[in-house]
C-alpha cells in the first residue's frame, strides 16, 4: 500500500509539470542572478531583473510592479541570508502565487548553497543591521558562483522538466568556460594578494577572501549606519596610521564620502561594478570579474 | 537524489522480508519500517546547504566564524515590538478637541477621551509626555498552506488586539485569502499601523470616516491579476460592529468592503498606484453625545443608518534609479465620500418634550495630500494638508422647522482644515525622531497650535513594509 502510494504520488508529480508551456518565468531579485539564470536558461528562461545595478539591494521598495511580476513567476532568484528582507517577504505575501513561496522548488535562495563569511556569533543591533545568516554578498567570489549555478541548473531542470536535458547541457558548458576564467583570474589577480582595502560596506568580503586580500575598513559606520563626519574622521586618523591600498566604491555607494576620503588620504579611488551592469564592462558574468580584477590591478599599478 | 536511493532500498529490503518467516515477517517489517523512518528523518533533518561551499572556507579564517548561526529563532515566530512615545504641546485643551461637523467615531463629541478604537483613542492625545500604545507583532508560518499574524497593542491597563489573522497566499493562484481580524484594504493609509504613517498623526479624513484604522473581524478575499500592470481586487466581509457601522447581533455580515488597486512603473525612478474602494455597513444603534443651541445636553441614537464610503487614493514614489536610500520623495492623496442615510432619535434628556424622531441623511467628503522629501541619507521633511467638509444634512424634524441645525452642534456646517509640517530623523532603518507642527482648525472657530516630539523604534524582526 504504501509503495502504492510512493509510486503514485510520483506519477502524479511528474504528470504536472510545473512549467505548462512555452518558457519559464523566473524573476531574479538581483542583476547577477539575472545573468546567471541567462547563461543556464538560455532562450527557455525568461527572466525578470528586479533591481537595478545602481540599487542598494537592501532598500529596495516593494514596488506595485514587482507584486505584478512575482504574481507571474515560476522561479524565484535571490541571495538570501536576508538581504531582501525588507522586500521580498512582502512580495512573496501580496503577489499569491503558492509555486515561489518559501520551501517549495520555485524560492531559490543562492547563498543557501555556500558558506557564509561574517556569521556573527551573537546578533545585536548595537552593531548596525547585521544578519543571523552572515554576509549575504555571496556571488563577488566566482567559486560560489560554480557551486550556485549548479544548484541552480538543477532547480530549473525541476521546474521545467521538458527542458530538463537542456539546462544540464548549459550547466557544463558555463562550468567549463568559467573553471577556466577562474584559472586565469586567478592568475591575473595574483599581485593583488595581501591589497588593504576600504569599502563603503562589507560587501566585497567574498571578493577578498577568495584573491586574498584584506578588507582594512568601511565607510559606514556599522553594517546599514550612513558614515558621520565624526565616523569619517576617526577613519581618516585611522588610514593614516596604517594605509589601506585602495578604497573601493561599488557601483550603488554613493561617491562623495569614497572620494572625499581618497583625496584626504591620497588613497586611489576604485569604481568598482559590484555586479553585472555596474560598469560599461561588466556586461555580464565574466565582464564582472574581469572587470573587477582590471580596475583593481590599475588601481594599483597608479599608486 | 538520496531519495531515489532510499526509494530502491525500501523496495529492496521490504521484498526480502517477504522471504522471510511468516511468524517474523510482520514484526521484521515493523522494524525496518522504523528504521526507514529514522532515516528519512534524518534527510529531512538535514539543511538545504547540504553541498559544502568549500570556496569560502579556503583561506582566511579571521572573519569567519565557523560557529553555526546562532540565535537566528529559524523555527520560531518572527517577534517585533514597536516603541512609540510622545511629547505633545497643544495650545488648547485637547479635551475640547471635535472635528467639526462629522459624528465623532468614539461616541463623543468632544475629545481626549480614550476611547476603544486603535491607537488609543480619537482625540489629538494628551498634553505633556506620554507612551500611549506599544505595539507588539508576532507572525510565522503556520504550515505549508496558512500564514499568522497577530498584532496587538498594549496600552495601560490593556491590550488591544488590532489584528490577528490567517492567511493563504496562492493556493488558488493570485487569491490571498485572510481569515481574522485585520486592517481593511481600503484606501491606501489604512491598512497601515500609525508607525509605519509618515506624520505623528493620522490625517482628518481617516479619522472622520474611518476612525483611525477601520478593521473588522471576518474575511478578505484579494486576487491579484496576472497582468504586466500591479491590478488588485478584493473584497470583505464582517462584522462591522466597528465605526462607521455598529454592533448588530446578527448571523451575517454587515459590513462589505471592496476595492481595487492599479500600480505600475515609470521608467526605473517613477512608481505609483491609484485605488478605488466602497464600503457598504449598517450602524443600528451608533449614539453621540452633543449639545443644543443653548448649550443643553443632547443625546443621539441612529438607527437602521445605512452608511455608504466611497474613496479614491493615490499614492506616487521617486527614487533616482529606485534606490531610495540617498534621496526619494514620496505623495499621497485619498477622498473619501460618505451617504449615510436612515432613522435619528434626538433626546433632549428630560428637557421635559419627548425624544425626536426622524428620517436623517447626509453627505460628507474630506481630503488630503502630503508629500515627503528625503533630502539626505537619514533626513526627511514632509507637508500635509487635511481638508473635510461637513456637506449636506436632511433631517425631518429640522425640515419642518422643529429645531434648527444649531441644535444639532456637533454636526453645524464646517469646513475642518489642517496644515503639518514635519522633520524626521532616522539614526538607522530601526529608529527614527520626529519633530510636527500642525495648525489645526478642526474645532468650530478656534485654531489650535500642534507641536509633537515622537520617536518610533522597532526592535526584533526586521521590518518589511508594502508600498
Amino acid at each position: 500500500m504504501r509503495r502504492f502510494t510512493v509510486v503514485f504520488c510520483m506519477a502524479l508529480a511528474c504528470s504536472l509539470p510545473a512549467v505548462a508551456h512555452g518558457e519559464a518565468r523566473a524573476f531574479a531579485c538581483e542583476p547577477e542572478w539575472a545573468a546567471l539564470l541567462e547563461e543556464l536558461g538560455g532562450n527557455q528562461v525568461a527572466v525578470y531583473q528586479a533591481t537595478s545595478p545602481k540599487q542598494d539591494p537592501h532598500r529596495v521598495e516593494a514596488r506595485p510592479s514587482l507584486i505584478a511580476r512575482m504574481r507571474r513567476a515560476d522561479l524565484v532568484v535571490c541571495s538570501g541570508s536576508d538581504l531582501e528582507i525588507g522586500w521580498l517577504p512582502v512580495l512573496l505575501q501580496a503577489a499569491g502565487n503558492r509555486e515561489v513561496q518559501p520551501g517549495q522548488p520555485g524560492y531559490f535562495m543562492a547563498s543557501d548553497y555556500v558558506r557564509r563569511l561574517d556569521v556573527p556569533d551573537r546578533v545585536d543591533r548595537a552593531m548596525g543591521d547585521v544578519h543571523p545568516y552572515g554576509n549575504p554578498h555571496v556571488h563577488l567570489d566566482p567559486r560560489n558562483l560554480a557551486i550556485i549555478a549548479t544548484a541552480l541548473s538543477k532547480r530549473l531542470a525541476e521546474i521545467d522538466r521538458e527542458n530538463a536535458d537542456f539546462y544540464v547541457a548549459r550547466n557544463a558548458t558555463f562550468q567549463e568556460r568559467w573553471s577556466a576564467s577562474i584559472e586565469r583570474w586567478e592568475r591575473e589577480a595574483t599581485g593583488l594578494k595581501g591589497l588593504r582595502l576600504v569599502t563603503y560596506h562589507r560587501d566585497a568580503i567574498y571578493l577578498a577572501n577568495w584573491l586574498g586580500m584584506d578588507l582594512a575598513a568601511t565607510i559606514e559606520a556599522k553594517p546599514g549606519i550612513p558614515p558621520s563626519s565624526r565616523h569619517l574622521a576617526k577613519l581618516l586618523s585611522q588610514l593614516e596610521a596604517e594605509p589601506a591600498d585602495v578604497i573601493v566604491r561599488m557601483a550603488y555607494n554613493e561617491p562623495k564620502a569614497p572620494a572625499w576620503l581618497g583625496e584626504k588620504t591620497g588613497i586611489p579611488v576604485v569604481e568598482l561594478p559590484y555586479t553585472v551592469g555596474g560598469t560599461k564592462q561588466a556586461k555580464d558574468l565574466f565582464g564582472l570579474f574581469d572587470d573587477t580584477i582590471d580596475r583593481l590591478k590599475s588601481a594599483v599599478s597608479r599608486s | 537524489m538520496n531519495r531515489t536511493y532510499l526509494a530502491i532500498a525500501i523496495a529492496l529490503t521490504l521484498s526480502f522480508s517477504v522471504t522471510a518467516r511468516a511468524q517474523d515477517q510482520t514484526e521484521e517489517i515493523e522494524e525496518l519500517r522504523q528504521r526507514v523512518q529514522e532515516l528519512e528523518d534524518r534527510l529531512d533533518q538535514q539543511p538545504t546547504t547540504a553541498e559544502p561551499g568549500l570556496p569560502t572556507t579556503a583561506a582566511q579564517p579571521t572573519t569567519t566564524s565557523g560557529a553555526p548561526a546562532p540565535t537566528s529563532n529559524k523555527f520560531n515566530p518572527a517577534v517585533s515590538l514597536i516603541l512609540n512615545a510622545k511629547y505633545r504641546y497643544f495650545e488648547l485643551d485637547p479635551n475640547t478637541y471635535t472635528v467639526g461637523g462629522f459624528i465623532p467615531p468614539g461616541g463623543h463629541g468632544h475629545g481626549g477621551e480614550e476611547e476603544g478604537g486603535h491607537g488609543g483613542g480619537f482625540g489629538p492625545g494628551d498634553r505633556g509626555f506620554s507612551l500611549d500604545e506599544t505595539e507588539l507583532a508576532f507572525s510565522a508560518n503556520v504550515d505549508p498552506y496558512w500564514y499568522g499574524f497577530v498584532q496587538a497593542g498594549v496600552l495601560d491597563g490593556g491590550i488591544d488586539i488590532e489584528e490577528a489573522y490567517i492567511q493563504n497566499s496562492g493556493y488558488v493562484p493570485g487569491l490571498l485569502v485572510k481569515a481574522g481580524r485585520f486592517f481593511s484594504g481600503m484606501g491606501y493609509i489604512n491598512e497601515q499601523h500609525p508607525h509605519a504613517w509618515d506624520f505623528v498623526d493620522a490625517p482628518l479624513v481617516q479619522l472622520a470616516m474611518n476612525g483611525i484604522n477601520y478593521g473588522d473581524d471576518g474575511f478578505q478575499l484579494r486576487y491579484v491579476a496576472p497582468t504586466p500592470l500591479f491590478l488588485e481586487f478584493g473584497l470583505e466581509a464582517g462584522r462591522g460592529a466597528n465605526f462607521p457601522g455598529s454592533e448588530r447581533n446578527e448571523n451575517g455580515p454587515n459590513a462589505w468592503v471592496g476595492f481595487v488597486h492599479l500600480g505600475g512603473d515609470v521608467g526605473f525612478s517613477n512608481s505609483y498606484q491609484i485605488g478605488a474602494s466602497y464600503r457598504d455597513t449598517t450602524a443600528d444603534e451608533r449614539e453621540y453625545d452633543d449639545e443644543d443651541s443653548l448649550g443643553n445636553e443632547v443625546e443621539n441614537l441612529f438607527s437602521d443608518l445605512k452608511s455608504k464610503t466611497y474613496g479614491v487614493d493615490f499614492v506616487w514614489k521617486w527614487a533616482p534609479n529606485g534606490d531610495p536610500s540617498m534621496r526619494n520623495f514620496k505623495f499621497q492623496a485619498e477622498y473619501y465620500r460618505r451617504k449615510e442615510d436612515g432613522q435619528l432619535e434626538y433626546d433632549f434628556e428630560g428637557e421635559g418634550a419627548g425624544p425626536l424622531d426622524g428620517p436623517y441623511s447626509s453627505e460628507q467628503d474630506g481630503w488630503y495630500a502630503q508629500g515627503v522629501w528625503q533630502f539626505m541619507p537619514r533626513w526627511r521633511v514632509g507637508v500635509r494638508y487635511d481638508r473635510l467638509d461637513s456637506g449636506t444634512l436632511n433631517y425631518g424634524p429640522i425640515s419642518d422647522g422643529t429645531i434648527s441645525r444649531e441644535d444639532l452642534q456637533q454636526l453645524r456646517e464646517h469646513k475642518p482644515e489642517r496644515a503639518s509640517i514635519m522633520v524626521d530623523f532616522s539614526t538607522s532603518e530601526f529608529a527614527r525622531f520626529r519633530l510636527q507642527y500642525s495648525q489645526d482648525k478642526a474645532r468650530f472657530d478656534e485654531t489650535d497650535q500642534q507641536v509633537i516630539f515622537q520617536y518610533v523604534v522597532s526592535l526584533g524582526a526586521h521590518g518589511a513594509h508594502r508600498f
